[in-house]
């Protein structure tokens, strides 16, 4: 049969978090239909149409939709659900607020945060903040799957798939948006970059994190992250956080700077392909898991980091 | 008002996980076990909102063994006025605790239902939306902040690239983020009076839900560790070392 992607999107662009699920669906070996839930952003189903081994885009264009809230969202994907044998979101706090109520709906158990599609119906997914990963079979009628995206490549470009309206089920109303408050930066997107700075605590302020992290993380072109000892601290936003319970990331090199390392921070970086540690405490976990440690004083080092970064960029960057 | 707090029974949230070697699972024999720490943080919302005058009864429930009592008897020491022990034998996936959790609502009655956003030891983060969806009800996910009024609670969210707020019609479900609140301490007079508060116990079996599990694990295994590290002596090291790997230019 077919599986059906639920897009990740502001509304305007398609978010990196749909590429990437789409490489896990398309492993479950059949084809994917894309589904773009959003208020008059035709832009973002022909983003969604070119990604490449995509049958068909399914373009819902209502105001209902336009904040992703849940409960007409699923009402939604519910009333398309005949037609597919899996439905499969990216494990973004917009994937994840969605699909397991869809899964009741459907009286369906959804098998979350995968990280490997062994068989169609065989997947491995993280537990206990990725101490353990459990190998779990799914024989439901339909399969629902939220997929952790830091695991999988973003499908490239090349396709261009025919987009169908679809229109809704009827909105519950038991949920109304208010507003919101979204940071807005230069930064690449926390989940998704190739290069992630990350302080904690150790960093003792706002300002330090803007006046030390910030330029190393701009001359790498990195984003920038944080334990949860900073956020709950008030050194940085809420949506910085990296671990369990925060983002999960796997970029290609991961520097943390004053984070001790505690399992759930871990959980949410451990399988970056280089990782950096910058930290006075030589016992420090995190340094049981670096590739490369640096015992020091941040505050002298990152400095230096910068001045050195700056040193090498070609001329014309800084 | 009344208010309903499931809480789960988890690995203290310090104790470092051993899988057992024979693949079945995690090995959970004398390990601290404690109350997840998103349920914490659900119980405080919930006493929070009744010392505000907003709510009139807290009601804990939780699903599992008998030893959740302790569990249920921690909520009661942090504030809860009574409790609910749902007896099962076996795990219980997320959408039979849903359904355990939608008789329970029945029976009861609340205006809203205050869950965690996961539990630290399965990671699934379903239980909340899916109980949301067998009820009709509207779902506040990754709740940073509550506020609660005679038949709207609106409610400020957590997401990706920052915050969003909502409203949603009552009753409703609600899910807690880490920034909610700080969980208070439960004191000695206060545990003590908790042992005499009321504890009721009820057998899954007798709910008529059918809650055999609908996924099968076939392993659990440790991660790949990653190989060791080396320290670097300054930065002018590192960086050497980052333009090796081709990263620093």
């Amino acid at each position: 049969m077919t599986t059906l992607l639920i897009a990740e999107h502001d509304n305007s662009s398609l978010k990196d978090a749909t590429a990437k699920a789409l490489t896990a669906a398309k492993e479950l070996g059949a084809p994917v239909h894309i589904l773009v839930a959003c208020e008059g952003a035709r832009a973002v189903a022909d983003a969604a149409g070119k990604l490449a081994g995509v049958e068909k885009v399914l373009l819902a264009d209502d105001p209902a939709y336009g904040h992703a809230l849940a409960e007409p969202l699923a009402a939604l994907i519910v009333s398309l659900a005949d037609g597919y044998d899996a439905i499969v979101a990216p494990s973004t706090t917009a994937g994840k607020n969605v699909l397991p109520r869809v899964a009741a709906l459907l009286d369906v158990m959804q098998v979350s945060d995968v990280i490997k599609v062994v068989s169609p119906d065989t997947f491995e997914r993280p537990i206990y903040a990725g101490n353990a990963i459990q190998t779990v079979q799914s024989t439901e009628a339909k399969r629902l799957l939220t997929i952790r995206t830091a695991s999988f490549a973003a499908a490239g470009e090349g396709g261009s798939a025919a987009i169908e309206i679809v229109s809704g089920a009827a909105n519950p109303g038991s949920s109304r948006f208010k507003g919101e408050q979204v940071a807005k930066s230069d930064r690449p997107e926390l989940a998704s970059a190739k290069i992630v700075v990350s302080g904690g605590r150790a960093l003792g302020s706002a300002e330090n994190f803007a006046k030390v992290i910030a330029p190393v993380a701009d001359k790498l072109g990195a984003a920038m992250g944080a334990s949860r000892a900073a956020v709950d601290a008030g050194y940085a936003p809420n949506d910085w956080q990296v671990g369990q319970t925060g983002k999960i990331v796997a970029p290609e090199l991961y520097i943390a700077v004053g984070i001790s390392g505690a399992i759930q921070h871990l959980a949410g970086m451990k399988d970056s392909k280089v990782i950096v540690a910058i930290n006075k405490d030589e016992e420090a976990p995190i340094f049981r898991i670096a590739d490369y440690g640096l015992v020091g004083d941040l505050f002298e080092i990152l400095p230096q980091l910068d001045r050195e970064l700056q040193a090498t960029l070609p001329e014309g960057k800084s | 008002m009344k208010i309903l707090v499931p809480v789960k029974r988890v690995l203290d949230y310090n104790a470092k996980p051993r899988v057992k070697t024979d693949g079945s699972g995690v090995d959970l024999s004398n390990v601290k076990m404690s109350m997840n720490p998103f349920d914490e943080i659900a119980v405080e919302e919930a006493v929070r909102l009744k010392e505000k005058g907003l709510v009139t009864e807290v009601v804990a429930v939780s699903i599992g063994d008998t030893k959740a009592q302790e569990t249920l008897r921690t909520a009661l020491a942090m504030g809860a006025d009574r409790a609910i022990l749902v007896t099962a034998e076996e795990k219980v996936e997320p959408l039979g605790v849903a359904k355990l959790l939608a008789k329970i609502i029945e029976e009861e009655a609340p205006a809203l239902v205050i869950l965690g956003k996961q539990a630290i030891d399965e990671d699934n983060n379903q239980t909340g939306q899916m109980l949301a969806g067998l009820l009709g009800w509207g779902q506040a996910t990754f709740a940073s902040k509550v506020e609660l009024s005679a038949d709207v609670v609106r409610v400020t969210r957590e997401i990706d690239g920052g915050l969003e707020t909502n409203s949603y019609r009552l009753p409703a479900i609600i899910t807690t983020d880490l920034r909610l609140n700080e969980p208070r301490y439960a004191s000695l007079p206060n545990i003590m009076k908790a042992k005499s508060k009321p504890l009721v116990q009820k057998a899954a079996a007798d709910l008529g839900v059918d809650v055999a599990p609908r996924l099968t694990t076939l392993k659990v295994f440790e991660p790949a560790k990653r190989a060791a590290g080396v320290k670097v002596a300054n930065v002018d090291e590192l960086v050497s070392k980052l333009r090796s790997i081709g990263i620093a230019k």
